[in-house]
């Protein structure tokens, strides 16, 4: 298994979808192969057309608000010791996540094709609150999944997908979360796929969706590149980019870019979710050694039991509570061009006071996860190592929880 | 000699009827009803489709998904399942038994220690629901080489050419999915159009098995009098559920069921 040069890692992948010969692929019902096939036509020819690459440009520019900003915590770096700590404040992009490169490709490409209706599963409402939000930019119907107890979680952003016209469908299946939502999406794609386009939340499922999302979310690191350029002058000699990982959009989005220089130059550090330090569920399938299995079209590494059930997780972050893990991240892994490892509930909270004591800035619960291990790492690095950790998220969503489980002082009004 | 499944087939063919399938969830609601129900139903069903429940399945409805977690809540495991298989080959040898599930479930078990078991246990065939073709040429061939038949599916998005190359790779059985939809669906396509695309496949491939599933029920199933086979499924599972609710017996419920629909196309 070998991880190619100069060849975007999207494309990577062999003929029948897998990476590194073994994750990823098409585990799909019949019915779903056709229109698979017809998004994969669209997408292979788009992804190169120039029109097209300018059209979304256009809308990252303008609509998705593009380049978002890229800040040295000075605070925070006082505070470690060690290394410089920044960040690249992804949550500055319109609807405050990461999610809306992926929603707003997807939504041009369903466009293209000709469907009326879009639909998308969602954990911690964001992938579902983009989508909704580009459907009704481009006047398309949506539907969004999502588990009834990510619903009861995550209420900001359901509020926010019915204000933008959305049907917030709750999936009542299983552990009633991401993983059920899912499911129940595609199986609603499987009902309705002449009429309807899928937009996969994440850099998962069949392989075409781990690729567009991929291509889409690939936007971070373009931008990022052009910043430490400014910045540095050039690409730092040291650096360390650490992002959490769930099923592992942001963190592709973030890393892509630099998957050609060597890892001693440009480290990936993948943070899973750990889950409460006191539970032996987690959402961490790469650090605690999970099997490889099939989950929601694609081989991966997986939380399942010996049978091949899928596994419920546990985590504070709806937005990585998800058993399974992008084909992309499992390609990385075994050819050890980033690492992973993961933090528990109680330290991604505990990293959240941190960076907000700190700094004016409030990652969700899901940047709080990387936050903590970079900041637990970046007391060992030398001061010309630059660490940057991807806030993804906007805490807004969080405030019930981090309300709960911190106290009111935490949560600010808006 | 003909395999167990063709000849049930053959069978049908010689009473000039349809094949009747039946789909059952292995351990709804526990390990020893489904045996039993297999055994009820066995009187009527020329051959039994087993579910082999998965907890994240993406294809089927919300009757299938109900009896699959009520399996699973009640802990049935793979080895379970073939147990309950050979259980019931002791006293019904004859009647073939197909196992309808996901992949994964195979390839955690391994898929050599799963044919070999299934073998062992009696199981005739297997449908893989998230294993299209051509994924599953290499696994189809296995199952050959060890007498169980690799089902093939095809459905209304399946395009000629695919049709062509999938029905030139199927063993004896083929399954038409007959419309858009997760299993149970109401039936939204006409039984005219069903058919017309049922006869395509059977102009593709006469020589082979071809049922119908999907929408299956005993409103709809005479309408597809002039088939090799047909499937039901989720009625059935639904008739489990809603005995159950009503603390009847599910056992003589769904071979009444199952009766009345082996007498309407008969």
């Amino acid at each position: 298994m070998k991880l190619k040069k100069r060849i975007p890692v999207i494309d990577q992948g062999d003929r029948l979808g897998f990476w590194g010969g073994k994750f990823g692929g098409n585990f799909v019902p019949e019915t779903l192969k056709k229109p698979i096939e017809d998004l994969e036509l669209q997408f292979n020819k788009l992804k190169s057309d120039k029109n097209f690459i300018k059209e979304r440009d256009n809308h990252f520019k303008n609509w998705v608000g593009a380049p978002t900003r890229f800040i040295k915590l000075d605070n925070l770096t006082k505070h470690v010791g060690g290394a410089q700590i920044w960040s690249k404040v992804v949550s500055d992009a319109n609807g405050g996540a990461h999610k809306i490169y992926n929603a707003t490709v997807h939504c041009l490409l369903a466009k293209r094709s000709g469907k009326k209706v879009i639909i998308g599963d969602t954990g911690a409402g964001y992938a579902g609150k983009m989508l909704s939000m580009a459907a009704k930019k481009f006047g398309l119907k949506c539907k969004i999944f999502m588990g009834a107890k990510d619903i009861k979680r995550q209420q900001p952003n359901v509020k926010a997908m019915k204000k933008n016209g959305a049907d917030v469908i709750p999936v009542y299946s299983g552990s009633q979360t991401l993983v059920d939502a899912v499911s129940e999406c595609m199986r609603y794609w499987v009902a309705n796929c002449d009429t309807t386009a899928m937009c996969v939340g994440s850099t998962v499922g069949p392989a075409i969706f781990v690729r567009i999302c991929g291509w889409s979310t690939s936007q971070i690191s373009r931008e990022l590149k052009v910043q430490l350029i400014n910045e540095f002058g050039e690409i730092p000699k040291k650096l360390k980019l650490y992002n959490c990982v769930g099923g592992g959009s942001s963190s592709f989005g973030f890393w892509n870019e630099f998957m050609d220089y060597n890892k001693k130059q440009v480290e990936f550090i993948g943070v899973e979710a750990g889950g409460p330090s006191k539970s032996k569920r987690h959402a961490a399938p790469l650090t605690y050694g999970s099997k490889i299995g099939i989950l929601h079209g694609a081989a991966q590494y997986v939380n399942q039991n010996s049978d091949g059930q899928i596994e419920e997780t546990e985590s504070i972050s709806a937005g990585l509570d998800y058993p399974g893990i992008s084909p992309l991240h499992c390609f990385l892994k075994d050819v050890k061009r980033a690492r992973y490892t993961a933090a528990s509930d109680e330290e991604a909270l505990k990293a959240y006071q941190i960076v907000t004591k700190y700094e004016n800035l409030r990652p969700s619960l899901e940047p709080s996860h990387a936050f903590s291990v970079a900041i637990k790492e970046a007391k060992k690095f030398s001061k010309d190592t630059v660490v940057i950790i991807n806030s993804c998220g906007d805490a807004y969503k969080d405030r019930g929880i981090l309300e709960k489980k911190l106290g009111k002082k935490y949560v600010k009004s808006n | 000699m003909l395999n167990p499944i063709s000849l049930a087939f053959k069978k049908a063919k010689d009473a000039k009827r349809p094949a009747l399938l039946t789909y059952t969830v292995a351990g709804d609601s526990s390990k020893k009803q489904s045996l039993e129900i297999l055994k009820a139903i066995s009187n009527y069903a020329d051959i039994l489709e087993v579910g082999v429940p998965h907890n994240t399945p993406v294809a089927d409805g919300g009757q299938i998904q109900t009896s699959s977690y009520r399996a699973i809540k009640n802990g049935i495991k793979m080895n379970d399942i073939f147990k309950i298989v050979s259980d019931f080959k002791k006293i019904k040898n004859s009647k073939p038994v197909i196992f309808m599930g996901y992949y994964n479930m195979i390839f955690q078990y391994g898929e050599n220690n799963f044919l070999k078991k299934c073998k062992k246990s009696g199981v005739n065939g297997l449908i893989v629901v998230d294993l299209p073709w051509p994924e599953n040429k290499i696994f189809s061939k296995k199952c050959k080489k060890n007498s169980i038949n690799f089902i093939q599916l095809l459905s209304p998005t399946t395009s000629n050419k695919r049709l062509k190359s999938i029905t030139k790779d199927a063993h004896d059985m083929i399954y038409y999915i007959s419309m858009l939809s997760t299993t149970g669906g109401k039936l939204k396509v006409s039984p005219k159009k069903i058919l017309a695309n049922y006869n395509k496949i059977k102009k593709i491939s006469p020589k082979k098995n071809c049922v119908i599933g999907f929408g299956i029920t005993e409103k709809t199933i005479s309408n597809f009098k002039n088939t090799d086979g047909l499937v039901v499924g989720s009625q059935i599972c639904k008739e489990i559920t809603r005995s159950l609710n009503n603390r009847q017996n599910p056992v003589i419920n769904v071979s009444k069921m199952v009766s009345k629909l082996k007498k309407k196309i008969s």
